[in-house]
C-alpha cells in the first residue's frame, strides 16, 4: 500500500523529516504517536503534496506508483490518498454540498465512473451525515463555516466516507473531541476498515486507540520513526510519556 | 467647456412634455457651469470619460428597433420564477406590450407623459430633490435631457408583495446613441417595496451610452429592498446614480451588482435624514478583459442614531480595472452613529488593478465606526484543501472566486433573483478559468 524509505523533507527550507521509513500493508491500521514538533503533521502534508512541503530525498511508493512524482495535489487524492486535516479550512460562500459533490465527481471521473446525479448524491450525503451524527443542515452551510471543532472533524470523516480512499491519514482527528464525538469517529473508521483499505492515525493520545485497535504503533521523534511495536506500546507511552524513548534512542 | 460637454447639452429631448422645461433648464445651467470631470477631478481620478469624448453617442435611438416581434426580447431580461410586476424600456422608450398594466393596490406607477395636472406638480417637486446636481454633473445632464421617466409611489402602511421589476434594455443600433433613464420612488410612511432595476442588453455589439438617475425617498418607517443589476454587455457605456433619502426609522436594503465595460461608473448616495434610519448596502463588481468599473458610494449621516452596514466585494480579472471609493460622512449632530464599511477585492491576474479608498469623515464624538479594505489573491490553504479532495486547481479557483461573492448573493432577499444571478456569475468565472 504505502512504502516510505528514508524520507527527508523540509518545510519552507527547514528540514523536519530526517530519514523516515514506514511500511503499511493493505488493510492495516497504523498509529503514529510522538511529541509535539516531531514531524507528525508534516508527514501527512508531504504525502498529500502541499506547497512548500518538499521531499528532498528518499522515496514514497503508493500502490506501486511513485507518489512523489505526482505533482498535483488533486492527482494524489484521486489515486486514493485521503488526509483528514487537523485544522479543516473554512470556506464561506462555497456550500458544503457543492464542495462534496465536486470532490466525489472528480474522484469518480478518475476511476472511470459516471458522475452521480444531484438527487442520488443528496441522498447519499444525507446518509453519511447521519452516520457521523451531523445534522444535514450542515450540507447547506459554507464548507466548515462556523462549525465547532467537533463538527469540523465529523465533516472530515464524512468526506472520507464519501470518497472511499484506499489510504486514509487522520491527522489528530481525535484532538479536541469529547468522548461521544470520539466514539463517532472511531465507529466511522471501524466501519470502513476492510482488507484493502489502510489507515494511518496520527495522534497524541492513546485514548483513540481504545476504540480503534491498531495493528502497529510507531513513535515518531525528531523526524524519524524511533520505535515500533504493537498496541501495547501505546499503553506504555500513555503511562510513561515520551522521555524514556528519547533517552533510549539517544 | 469641452466639445463633448457642449454637444451633450445641445442634445435636446425628443418629445419632452413642456412642463418639465424648467427642470431641463436648471440641469442645463448646472451642466454648463460645471467643468466636465477630468482625471484631475478628485472623484474621477481613476475613471476617464474618454470613451464619451468623441460625442458619437449624442443622438437618441429611434423608437423602432430590429426586434419587430418584441416577445423575442423577453429572454434577455426574464428572471425565471420571479413573480413580479414589470416595466420595460427599450433604448429609453417605454414598451407597453412588454409591461404590466395592472398593479397591486397601493402601488402607483406613473409615467411622466401620463401625469395629470396635480401629478405633474408632485413630480416636479420630487425630481432633483434628492440628487445634488451640483456635486454630480451627470445628474445635471440627466435633468437637462429629461423626457420619459417613472414616478412610483407606495401608499402609507402598504406592503407590496410582488417585486417591481424595471427593465432597461438596449439593443444594437446602426448608429451609437444615448439612453436617458429617470426613476423616482416615494415610499410613504410604513410602506414596503422590493424594486429590481435591471440594465441589460441584447447582444455583444452594443453602442449605447446610458445615463440613469434614480431617486428614492423613504418616509418614516418605510422599507425598500433595492436590487440594481447592471448586466449590460461590455461595449455599453453606463453612468448611473442612486440617491436615497431616509427619513426616521426607514430602512434601505440595497444590493448593487456591476459587470465591467468600456466605461461604467455608478454613484450611490444615501442620506440619513431621520434618526433611527438603517442602511444595508451590499455590492459586487466583476470586471474582466480590459473592462473598467467604478463604484463611488457616499453615506451622509446627518442625524443621530442611524446605522450603516456596507459591504462591497470585487473580483478583478485579466487586465481589468476597478475603482471603489466608499465615503462615510458623519456630521457633527450625528451622535450615536454606528457605521461599518468593508471592501474586499480579489485580483485574479497580475495585470488586474483595483483602486480602493474607504474614507471616514467624522465630526461627532460619540460614534462607532470601522472601515477597511483588503486586496488579496485566493488563499493557498483553501486551494490546498479543495485539491486534497481531488478537485482540480482551476476548478478550485473557480469555486473559491464564486464563493467569495456568493456570500453577498446569499443576502439577496429574493430567492428567484439568487437563482438567476448564480449561474450568470459562475459562468463568468468558468470563462476566466479557460
Amino acid at each position: 500500500m504505502l512504502s516510505i524509505k528514508d524520507l527527508h523533507a523540509s518545510v519552507s527550507g527547514k528540514e523536519i523529516l530526517k530519514g523516515l521509513s514506514l511500511e503499511v500493508k493493505p488493510g492495516e491500521v497504523h498509529a503514529i504517536m510522538g511529541p509535539n514538533g516531531s514531524g507528525k503533521s508534516t508527514l501527512g502534508h508531504v504525502l498529500s503534496g502541499r506547497d512548500n512541503y518538499e521531499a528532498t530525498s528518499g522515496s514514497v511508493e503508493f500502490l506501486g506508483k511513485d507518489l512523489l512524482a505526482m505533482e498535483d495535489i488533486e492527482e494524489r487524492a484521486r489515486e486514493g490518498l485521503f488526509l483528514a486535516f487537523q485544522y479543516p479550512v473554512e470556506i464561506p460562500g462555497v456550500s458544503n454540498m457543492e464542495f462534496l459533490k465536486a470532490s466525489v465527481d472528480a474522484v469518480r471521473e478518475h476511476r472511470g465512473e459516471e458522475p452521480m446525479d444531484s438527487i442520488q448524491f443528496m441522498k447519499l450525503a444525507r446518509e453519511k451525515c447521519k452516520a457521523v451524527n451531523l445534522d444535514d443542515k450542515f450540507l447547506k452551510r459554507g464548507v466548515n463555516e462556523g462549525f465547532s471543532g467537533g463538527e469540523k472533524k465529523r465533516n472530515e470523516l464524512m468526506q472520507m466516507m464519501l470518497l472511499e480512499p484506499k489510504l486514509a491519514i487522520l491527522d489528530e482527528t481525535d484532538s479536541g473531541l469529547d468522548i461521544d464525538a470520539l466514539q463517532v469517529v472511531a465507529e466511522g473508521v471501524n466501519a470502513m476498515r476492510n482488507k484493502e483499505r489502510s489507515f494511518v492515525l496520527v495522534t497524541h493520545y492513546q485514548r483513540l486507540l481504545d476504540y480503534i485497535q491498531p495493528d502497529v504503533v510507531h513513535v515518531l521523534a525528531d523526524g524519524r520513526i524511533v520505535k515500533t511495536g504493537d498496541k501495547n506500546l501505546a499503553l506504555e507511552l500513555e503511562e510513561k510519556g515520551y522521555g524514556w524513548i528519547e533517552q533510549e534512542v539517544a | 467647456m469641452s466639445d463633448f460637454a457642449e454637444a451633450a447639452v445641445a442634445l435636446s429631448p425628443q418629445n419632452s412634455p413642456g412642463w418639465l422645461g424648467e427642470l431641463q433648464q436648471q440641469g442645463r445651467n448646472e451642466w454648463q457651469v460645471t467643468p466636465l470631470p477630468t482625471r484631475k477631478t478628485e472623484a474621477w481620478k481613476y475613471t476617464s470619460l474618454h470613451p464619451l469624448s468623441s460625442g458619437d453617442f449624442l443622438r437618441w435611438a429611434p423608437a423602432k428597433n430590429k426586434f419587430t416581434d418584441v416577445n423575442r426580447l423577453r429572454p434577455f431580461y426574464a428572471i425565471e420564477g420571479l413573480d413580479a410586476a414589470r416595466l420595460v424600456f427599450i433604448n429609453g422608450h417605454f414598451n407597453a406590450a412588454l409591461s404590466s398594466s395592472d398593479f397591486a393596490e397601493g402601488l402607483e406607477v406613473l409615467r411622466f407623459a401620463e401625469a395629470d395636472e396635480a401629478q405633474r406638480q408632485v413630480i416636479q417637486e420630487s425630481l432633483g430633490s434628492i440628487a445634488d446636481r451640483s456635486e454630480h454633473p451627470f445628474a445635471a445632464l440627466n435633468d437637462s435631457w429629461i423626457e420619459e421617466g417613472l414616478f412610483i409611489r407606495v401608499a402609507a402602511n402598504t406592503r407590496i408583495d410582488k417585486p417591481l421589476h424595471v427593465i432597461y434594455l438596449t439593443t444594437e443600433q446602426a448608429e451609437a446613441f444615448s439612453v436617458q433613464q429617470r426613476l423616482f420612488v416615494e415610499l410613504e410612511s410604513g410602506a414596503e417595496l422590493s424594486l429590481i432595476e435591471h440594465f441589460a442588453s441584447t447582444e455583444e455589439a452594443q453602442n449605447s451610452f446610458t445615463n440613469a438617475l434614480t431617486e428614492l425617498r423613504l418616509q418614516a418607517n418605510a422599507r425598500l429592498h433595492h436590487y440594481r443589476l447592471q448586466l449590460e454587455e461590455e461595449q455599453a457605456l453606463h453612468i448611473g446614480g442612486v440617491h436615497v433619502d431616509l427619513q426616521r426609522d426607514a430602512l434601505y436594503d440595497g444590493f448593487h451588482l456591476g459587470l465591467g465595460g468600456r466605461l461604467k461608473r455608478i454613484d450611490v448616495v444615501v442620506n440619513h435624514n431621520g434618526s433611527g434610519a438603517h442602511c444595508d448596502l451590499n455590492g459586487v463588481y466583476l470586471p474582466r478583459h480590459e473592462q473598467h468599473i467604478d463604484y463611488h458610494t457616499c453615506i451622509e449621516h446627518r442625524v443621530p442614531h442611524c446605522t450603516t452596514e456596507e459591504n462591497f466585494r470585487g473580483i478583478i480579472g485579466e487586465r481589468a480595472r476597478a475603482v471603489f471609493n466608499g465615503r462615510i460622512h458623519i456630521h457633527k449632530d450625528a451622535q450615536k452613529t454606528n457605521a461599518q464599511l468593508n471592501n474586499r477585492n480579489l485580483l485574479t491576474s497580475r495585470e488586474a488593478e483595483i483602486d480602493t479608498k474607504p474614507e471616514l469623515e467624522i465630526y461627532a464624538d460619540d460614534v462607532q465606526c470601522a472601515h477597511g479594505a483588503t486586496i488579496a489573491q485566493l488563499e493557498e490553504k483553501s486551494l490546498y484543501y479543495l485539491q486534497s479532495r481531488g478537485i482540480a486547481r482551476r476548478e478550485a479557483e473557480v469555486m473559491l472566486s464564486f464563493g467569495f461573492i456568493n456570500e453577498l448573493i446569499n443576502r439577496v432577499n429574493e430567492p428567484a433573483l439568487q437563482d438567476y444571478l448564480r449561474p450568470i456569475l459562475s459562468e463568468l468565472f468558468v470563462e476566466d478559468a479557460r
